[in-house]
């Protein structure tokens, strides 16, 4: 028998969940359209009023919001709640210089809370559970998020972040850690170096392993679940929705993430036309916030690819499922779970005198951990005849791409012309990892 | 006083020295001096050639990163202590030497080595009071 968190609402009727749903939708309209100015210009725009919206099928007649309107409303203009209302604010990576940013109400740390409970439980952890949270502490949703869902469940959490692999292998080993919630690719890293240290994962008492932040495939499952030696469970979220446990695989199924129906709306479109796509069918995820306070997002477009199913699952959760994200409708890459975006990079390299930005960005996997080369073309005005003159630029600029994106990456100086251009666009990305 | 030397950027991997001395050599430019100097990703390739507008303009066209910098030709005495004897006097006037490298022909008994200064006007005038030569740029792209 599978358990539940919150058996009520995770085992909905569908007739039901969709009532709750388009109530929950139409008062998260009339509240942005009250409180936000550019959803009132959007709806208007569009010649719709939230009154409009009289079932479910109706969302398909409201405007998308995208990360470029987070982008121009930067930092608050999106919040819906007066800020002595915010309790919290996280941050993740914009496509130039500034974040995208985000802001939560008491309720909706609350909500996140809740939720991230649930994904656990959804994911076979519970009470009495040790937790090793090496996801990132900071502004980045990944380590809070868990952190706050776990300690609601009543399990113990190890609040270790990531970094330092031989002392949470040893911390590991030693507090007998149950659960681990990491990047898929840490967990391999981390299993590489434990046989490094004479550790074998099959004497620890790791039993589940939530991994999310970055795509991943059914055969790196295998490897990890094998060399882990526990059941490897997929984990989604995006801070701009609210961060990790937006969906979860449930452990009995463990095909296709439930995605929590009574909180988001998902619609999967096709991301050159924006028309919604039948049932199976793949393409870009667009979710729709319907109890969130802080910051409600309509019809955010997600850019992830992924297709959607509400066909009845074994774990008995009525709430619809996403398949694993398959890639991007956009240009962000995701390294060592940090999103970037090449235009960031290009920004960096455009600030820094000179530096006409010929780049190319190659991003690898070795020994499990993903690595980035980032090649620069040498012009007249970058070039001296000084080897150490070359050697410091090359250092400045990986430093200042570490302090912009919290990313190491090593930077290599080409000659002129070497970066391919295709019809005079520069190609500006190789991914050469096998994911 | 001054020489002026062209520095173009190589990338470590195979093939680039040779292309561009084919480059040069079928251009009938000569070379007179060189030095490479080089890191794991790349090079720089350093050199005294006879015709250098004609080796800037046929290196660009073929898309090289190339730029003209100012040496100092030195004429250093062939014997022990020869260079040692330079060297003391931009120790005493704190200057730094970037790089140095020398020349392939000889001049009298002399030999001619390459340097480049962090101070450029102020080693030339160290060196002259103490009575060393240095060579005309337009001497030795002839030599």
């Amino acid at each position: 028998m599978p358990t539940y968190y919150n058996e009520e609402f995770e085992t909905l009727p569908r007739p039901v969940l969709e009532a709750l749903q388009l109530k929950r939708l139409q008062s998260v309209l009339e509240r942005v359209y009250a409180n936000v100015p550019f959803y009132k210009n959007s709806f208007d725009r569009a010649g719709i009023k939230p009154a409009d919206i009289k079932s479910l099928s109706d969302l398909q007649r409201l405007p998308f919001t995208t990360k470029q309107d987070m982008r121009d409303s930067y930092p608050y203009a999106l919040f819906a709640a007066p800020m002595e209302e915010i309790v919290r604010i996280h941050a993740s990576s914009g496509t130039t210089g500034k974040p995208t940013v985000v802001g939560y109400t008491h309720k909706d740390i609350e909500t996140w809370t809740d939720l991230m409970a649930r994904s656990f439980v959804t994911a076979g952890v519970h009470k009495g559970d040790i937790i090793h949270n090496a996801y990132g502490y900071g502004l980045f949703t990944g380590g809070l998020g868990a952190h706050y869902g776990a300690e609601r469940l009543g399990a113990s959490v190890i609040p270790i972040s990531g970094g330092n692999t031989k002392r949470q292998i040893m911390i590991m080993q030693d507090f007998g850690s149950t659960v681990l919630t990491c990047t898929p690719s840490y967990s391999l890293f981390m299993a590489e170096e434990a046989g490094g240290e004479g550790v074998d994962f099959k004497n620890l008492k790791l039993r589940v392993g939530i991994f999310g932040a970055e795509p991943w495939s059914e055969e790196i499952r295998k490897e990890i679940e094998a060399k882990l030696n526990l059941d490897a469970i997929d984990i989604y979220g995006l801070s701009e929705i609210m961060g990790p446990g937006v969906a979860i695989e449930c452990i009995e199924a463990k095909k296709g993430l439930h995605i929590w129906e009574d909180h988001f709306i998902p619609e999967i479109i096709d991301p050159e036309s924006g028309k919604r796509l039948p049932e199976g069918e793949k393409g870009e995820l667009v979710i729709t916030t319907i109890t969130k306070q802080g910051i409600p997002l309509i019809r955010y477009r997600t850019r992830d690819i992924t297709s959607l199913t509400y066909e009845t699952c074994k774990c008995g959760r009525t709430h619809a499922r996403i398949a694993r994200m398959s890639g991007r409708s956009d240009d962000m890459l995701i390294i060592r779970g940090v999103n970037v975006f090449p235009s960031q990079i290009e920004s960096i390299l455009v600030g820094i005198e000179g530096v006409e930005p010929h780049y190319l960005l190659i991003v690898d996997r070795k020994d499990n951990l993903d690595t980035l080369q980032v090649q620069v073309e040498v012009d007249e005005q970058l070039f001296s005849d000084e080897v150490k003159v070359l050697q410091v630029l090359a250092k400045r600029i990986e430093k200042e791409i570490k302090d912009m994106l919290g990313i190491t990456c090593t930077v290599k100086l080409v000659e002129p012309k070497t970066i391919k251009r295709s019809e005079g666009k520069a190609i500006r990305v190789v991914d050469n990892r096998k994911l | 006083m001054k020489v002026e030397q062209i520095s173009i950027f190589i990338e470590n991997k195979s093939g680039r020295l040779a292309e561009v001395s084919r480059i040069l050599g079928d251009a009938g430019v000569n070379i007179r001096a060189l030095s490479l100097a080089d890191t794991s990703d790349f090079g720089i390739l350093r050199l005294i050639v006879n015709d250098r507008e004609k080796a800037i303009t046929i290196l660009k066209g073929k898309g090289f990163t190339v730029s003209k910098t100012e040496v100092v030709a030195v004429e250093v005495p062939d014997q022990p202590g020869g260079l040692a004897s330079i060297l003391q006097v931009l120790d005493s006037e704190a200057i730094n030497v970037e790089y140095m490298y020398a020349f392939v022909e000889r001049c009298g008994d002399n030999a001619v080595i390459i340097f480049r200064f962090d101070e450029t006007e102020k080693a030339i005038s160290a060196l002259a009071s103490k009575g060393f030569n240095m060579l005309e740029g337009e001497r030795l792209y002839g030599m």
